[in-house]
């Protein structure tokens, strides 16, 4: 099996043999009222790494766990590998799973636990013992074998359960929000740790969580979900620089809105009348027609201060906070009647000084900007 | 000390540097030594706890341990003898216990037995002597009646007043229990006694029942323990795993029984199981059993072990169900993704998991059992009565035999000192959780 | 040891001291102990309830007479008498005469002559009178049976218990050697008058161990005197041992279809004893003289079926108080009912109790 390249395909991956993990109109309700997830389709081709990221209660999870096997789907079908495993117990599907708790058996041995599902499986001894001894290189506990569970730290606990999801070489891998206990620092070399165990291995791994840093830096694909509905699937890139969604665009990264009305729609550009006044270009993506309602997202690193005559969109904002973070500053401002607007500026050699209550002229691109579904 | 060289004007930094190996001891800021001044602060702290604990302590001295050294240490004193008839235990230890005592041993009991009749106290000695003799009540009681009136040679007297006199068991026995301390209790309560030789044997068959009935009591006891971690386990898994509301109703019934009187309870169980009762009614009804072969589930071990094994229920279920309350749902479900079947993960690694929860149950429901008194003795016929049945009944007998009750109670509570001792080598008592 | 028993005994007597303080005055109350239920409220109806009236001196009932033995030892060892005047059974009331826990009484200068001017010594029945016991009443201990588990007739005689061929069902025994013992001698073809020379021997414990053997498959235990007349009532004995008086109280009471078998009744008497050191000095006298006199023995049995223990209250003996039942005929002194009966020796259970309970629980535990 060969790892996928850690590339920035853009949306669709083709079908075909592709089709390793497939959801086909599944739909889940727990107290036969409310749908928690509503007609899914979804195909995760062999080595992908895909992640559901969303809000609690968005469905994800449920997600997860049908596929896992511990929540029956109410309606629908999954396929592992061509072949549908609704009726499938959880034992027989050969899925890896790392829980959010990591669920490492506290009664037993770093490598009992290790050792469990090739028990399960039953493998010689000795083949158990070099594939303990080999997850546990491949994790860099090696010396840990003997200890408990309780005596590691978070983060060894967390390799550890990586290791036993991975040990009994399984071709899918499942992680519910496994790095959700660490603190920062450590989720973030976690976060590297996991993927390059993914790459190497080259499984399949559908990885739930609600932190779109990680779903960010480590998926090859991810299906945010919102409402028990997949709202973008794509890749990491073109979820952050081109969501489609009023959602998308405010649940990943920091986000601009300017609500506002559509003046024209020129080709591939509109023009939007603001609520606050003025009129600025942007490219319709979720857009009724002219005289439709729509809300504009603009990322705040794409804001320009003093625009040239190049930058089409200008309009003039209060500087309301500035804050020195180092890097760049963080310029809230009022702009067009939204006071939470911000501007990201790059503490640059050829930066000039700002003050407190100066108005400043700004602007951004016009593919910079996109009118998305209305929100509020 | 190179350090001190380095003459600094903190003083603070000085003390620090001083923490070397066979070096000053720590000092606060004015001198005092730093343990000194530690332990000072804490004194009021320290004190404040001592008060705080000590209207518990005192009750626990009065009602528990008072009232256990009183008890052990009445299972070895005998002091009837040596008390009642004082004379004659001076004299006696003279006799070299071979054929009958001479007449001064004689002498002296004549003036014991009138001493004894005119305070009142014969009887006393009499009953423990008789408990040993049967028979010697009677013929002791017979002379001191007479004993101002007997005149010498005393040995004479006596032996015409009563062949009794002449029996040598009897004075044998009188110089073994001149000690005010004797283990013959103990012995008695393990079935052995002394021969009239004065060794220490077994008793006869027909005499045994100490022993067997300490062994009744403990595998009885591991029965119940048994049948409730059976009976609890399913339970307290369900209590665990249902949603609040539900497991709340379910809880209560579980505790019910602990609102309910032991004896309304246990009368409940003799109106379902006895001959007549509910249960033999439907099998009969059903058809299932013949009217004239109707099961006999109650006055005998099954109606002790079914009664108990209800009321002791709750015991088994708490520290289950607390334990089982902190096993998150996906330690299974990682063992089922790993591989394994839904009863192969339940014994690999929930059952393990919940060891904590039946060693405590374990403990409290055994411990518990084995003292168990009102059940057995209202359900338990006779086949199915427990040791503290017996202790009870010698209880409310003379002396001699409160004294036996006593034995028997200390021995009774030795067996469950060292259950707990062999319970903590095994599975380590700090591992258990009550609830 | 000594020393902790003596600082538990002194902090003790210092808090009845004070209490004792509190309550000092002139008149009672006194504290009588007795056995509770039907027989009790006979008491208090027939003696207690009338000596108030009389004397204006309470009385405060405890339902202890079941440990009366273990309850007056204790009290008196510890020096601590609470109790007046105890119920007793006559084979505790003479161990414990014995041991020195009662104090002795002389019959003719503590109790009332006879209407027709008999001593009291002279006018209780022979034998029961004790030096540190009054007797109330003679009780019966006898067998009963369910009449409907006997269509035909139930059983006549002791040997007839033990023939379950003839007369199958459960019997129920009370769960102690006395009585039972000298059942089956009497079965096993003991003259009545010799059982207790014969099981005053080993031969004769082995013998009457063995014919309960017999026995043992068919018998359930009881411990309370309220189990028997229960235990037939709900079918699950068809013959039982109880005191007549529970089964007379079942029979006129409750109209249970119970019949008194009374072949080979076990007589004994139970009265009063008087701890030493007893509180109320003068009216415990009192109180003894009044409710041992011939009217009020002779009341007794106006509300419970046992029999005075005085020769004179035995004419006086009338109607049942609740339901108007001539109460003759239900005494275990009445002449037909007498004619086997068989005096319990408490004597003999005083010299022999210890070592045949013992034995009695090796056997029963087998």
């Amino acid at each position: 099996m060969i790892a996928s390249p850690n590339g920035h395909q853009n949306g669709n991956v083709g079908a075909g043999d592709a089709s390793y993990v497939r959801f086909e109109n599944v739909q889940k309700s727990y107290d036969g009222e409310s749908l928690v997830v509503k007609d899914l389709n979804l195909d995760i081709p062999r080595g992908e790494f895909l992640t559901m990221l969303g809000p609690s209660g968005s469905g994800k999870t449920t997600c997860l766990m049908m596929l896992a096997g511990f929540e029956p789907a109410t309606h629908g079908e999954i396929f592992l590998n061509g072949h549908p495993i609704n009726n499938l117990p959880p034992h027989k599907r050969g899925i890896g799973m790392v829980f959010q708790n990591y669920a490492l058996f506290p009664h037993m041995t770093v490598a009992e636990n290790l050792a469990y599902p090739l028990k399960v499986r039953g493998m010689s001894k000795a083949e158990i013992e070099t594939r303990v001894k080999r997850a546990l290189d491949m994790v860099e506990l090696p010396r840990m074998a003997g200890r408990r569970p309780a005596q590691l730290s978070g983060g060894q606990q967390q390799r550890v359960a990586v290791a036993r999801a991975v040990v009994f070489e399984p071709d899918l891998v499942l992680m519910d929000e496994p790095l959700g206990a660490l603190d920062k620092q450590l989720r973030e070399q976690m976060q590297y740790e996991v993927k390059h165990i993914q790459e190497r291995l080259g499984v399949t791994v559908v990885y739930v969580t609600h932190d779109q840093t990680e779903a960010l830096t480590m998926s090859d694909r991810v299906a945010v979900f919102n409402d028990g509905r997949i709202q973008q699937l794509s890749s990491p890139q073109a979820l952050y620089e081109a969501p489609t969604s009023s959602f998308v665009a405010k649940f990943i990264g920091e986000n601009n809105v300017l609500s506002g009305r559509i003046a024209s729609i020129e080709g591939d550009t509109c023009r939007v009348e603001l609520d606050g006044g003025g009129t600025v270009g942007a490219v319709p993506i979720a857009v009724q027609g002219i005289g439709s309602r729509t809300s504009l997202s603009i990322r705040p690193e794409r804001v320009v201060l003093d625009p040239g005559p190049d930058v089409p969109n200008g309009l003039d904002g209060v500087i309301l906070e500035l804050i020195y973070l180092g890097d760049h500053i963080r310029v809230r401002m009022d702009v067009a009647g939204n006071d939470e607007f911000i501007v990201k500026i790059p503490n640059g050699a050829e930066m000039r000084p700002l003050e407190r209550g100066a108005r400043v002229r700004l602007g951004w691109r016009t593919r910079d900007c996109r009118a998305l579904d209305p929100v509020g | 000390m190179t350090d001190t060289a380095m003459s600094g004007p903190a003083s603070f930094a000085d003390a620090g540097r001083t923490r070397d190996p066979g070096a000053a001891p720590l000092t606060t800021a004015d001198g005092l030594p730093l343990k000194a001044a530690l332990r000072r602060s804490q004194r009021r702290l320290r004190l404040q706890a001592v008060l705080l604990v000590l209207p518990l302590l005192l009750f626990i001295f009065v009602t528990f341990a008072i009232p256990i050294a009183m008890m052990m240490s009445r299972s070895v004193q005998n002091p009837e003898v040596s008390e009642f008839l004082p004379e004659t235990a001076a004299v006696i230890d003279d006799w070299d216990g071979e054929g009958l005592p001479g007449e001064e041993v004689y002498a002296a009991m004549a003036r014991d037995l009138a001493t004894g009749q005119e305070n009142n106290t014969v009887g006393r000695v009499t009953a423990r002597i008789n408990r040993e003799i049967p028979g010697a009540r009677g013929f002791m009681l017979g002379t001191a009646r007479e004993a101002a009136t007997l005149q010498p040679p005393y040995k004479e007297a006596m032996l015409a007043a009563n062949k009794g006199w002449g029996n040598e068991r009897y004075w044998r026995l009188l110089k073994r229990e001149t000690r005010s301390i004797t283990p013959a209790y103990y012995l008695l309560a393990l079935d052995y006694e002394y021969d009239s030789n004065g060794a220490i044997v077994k008793r006869p068959e027909n005499y045994q029942v100490y022993q067997p009935l300490f062994l009744r009591t403990a595998w009885m006891s591991l029965v119940i323990t048994g049948l409730t971690i059976l009976l609890g386990y399913p339970v307290a898994y369900l209590l665990a795993s249902l949603p609040l509301r539900t497991s709340n109703l379910l809880m209560i019934l579980v505790l019910l029984p602990f609102w309910t009187s032991l004896l309304v309870r246990t009368s409940a169980w003799i109106v379902l199981l006895q001959q007549q009762g509910v249960i033999n009614d439907l099998l009969v009804f059903s058809g299932l059993l013949g009217d004239g072969s109707r099961l006999r589930m109650i006055y005998n071990q099954t109606g002790t072990i079914v009664a108990m094994t209800h009321v002791l229920l709750p015991f088994m279920i708490l520290p289950l169900y607390s334990v089982m309350k902190t096993i998150s749902p996906s330690y299974m479900r990682a063992a089922r993704s790993l591989g394994a079947s839904n009863f192969r993960a339940f014994v690999t690694v929930y059952l393990p998991m919940t060891i904590p929860g039946i060693a405590a149950g374990t403990l409290l429901v055994f411990i518990l059992a084995v003292g168990y008194y009102i059940t057995p003795a209202l359900v338990g016929g006779d086949s199915g009565i427990f040791i503290s049945n017996l202790i009870a009944e010698n209880m409310r007998g003379t002396g001699a035999q409160v004294r036996l009750a006593a034995a028997l109670s200390t021995l009774l509570l030795v067996g469950v000192l060292l259950f707990y001792w062999l319970f903590n080598k095994i599975v380590g008592v700090d591992r258990l959780k009550f609830g | 040891m000594r020393l902790l028993k003596s600082l538990a005994l002194a902090s003790a007597a210092s808090v009845v001291a004070i209490a004792g303080v509190a309550i000092a005055q002139d008149k009672g109350p006194l504290t009588i102990v007795s056995w509770g239920g039907a027989y009790s409220m006979s008491q208090q109806k027939a003696y207690s309830e009338p000596f108030t009236v009389k004397t204006g001196i309470k009385i405060l009932n405890e339902d202890k007479s079941n440990e009366a033995l273990a309850g007056v030892r204790s009290q008196v060892e510890a020096g601590q008498v609470t109790w007046d005047i105890v119920d007793m059974l006559q084979s505790d009331a003479q161990r414990a005469c014995e041991e020195g826990l009662l104090q002795k009484i002389n019959p003719d200068e503590w109790l009332a002559p006879a209407p027709d001017g008999t001593p009291a010594s002279q006018d209780f029945i022979e034998g029961t009178l004790g030096e540190c016991f009054i007797p109330q009443i003679l009780y019966a201990t006898l067998f009963a049976y369910d009449t409907r588990d006997f269509p035909n007739g139930g059983p006549q005689t002791i040997a007839d218990i033990w023939d379950v061929e003839k007369f199958p069902g459960t019997r129920a025994l009370e769960n102690i050697p006395q009585k039972n013992l000298e059942w089956a001698l009497i079965a096993d073809g003991v003259p009545a008058e010799e059982v207790y020379t014969v099981l005053a021997t080993e031969e004769g414990q082995d013998r009457a161990f063995k014919k309960l053997d017999e026995l043992k498959p068919n018998i359930i235990w009881w411990t309370q005197g309220a189990q028997p007349p229960q235990l037939l009532a709900d079918g699950e004995a068809a013959i039982a041992t109880a005191y007549n008086g529970r089964i007379f109280s079942a029979q006129v009471d409750e109209k249970q279809p119970f019949k008194i078998m009374w072949d080979r009744q076990m007589f004994e008497v139970d009265g009063w004893t008087i701890p030493e050191g007893a509180p109320h000095e003068e009216e415990i006298k009192e109180y003894i003289r009044f409710s041992t006199d011939t009217q009020r023995l002779a009341d007794q049995s106006k509300y419970i079926a046992y029999a005075p223990a005085r020769k004179s209250s035995i004419p006086l003996v009338g109607k049942h108080e609740a339901t108007g039942e001539e109460m003759l005929p239900h005494m275990p002194t009445q002449e037909d009912n007498f004619k086997t009966a068989v005096r319990f020796d408490t004597d003999f259970w005083a010299t022999y109790g210890d070592a045949l309970e013992e034995r009695w629980n090796a056997w029963v535990n087998s």
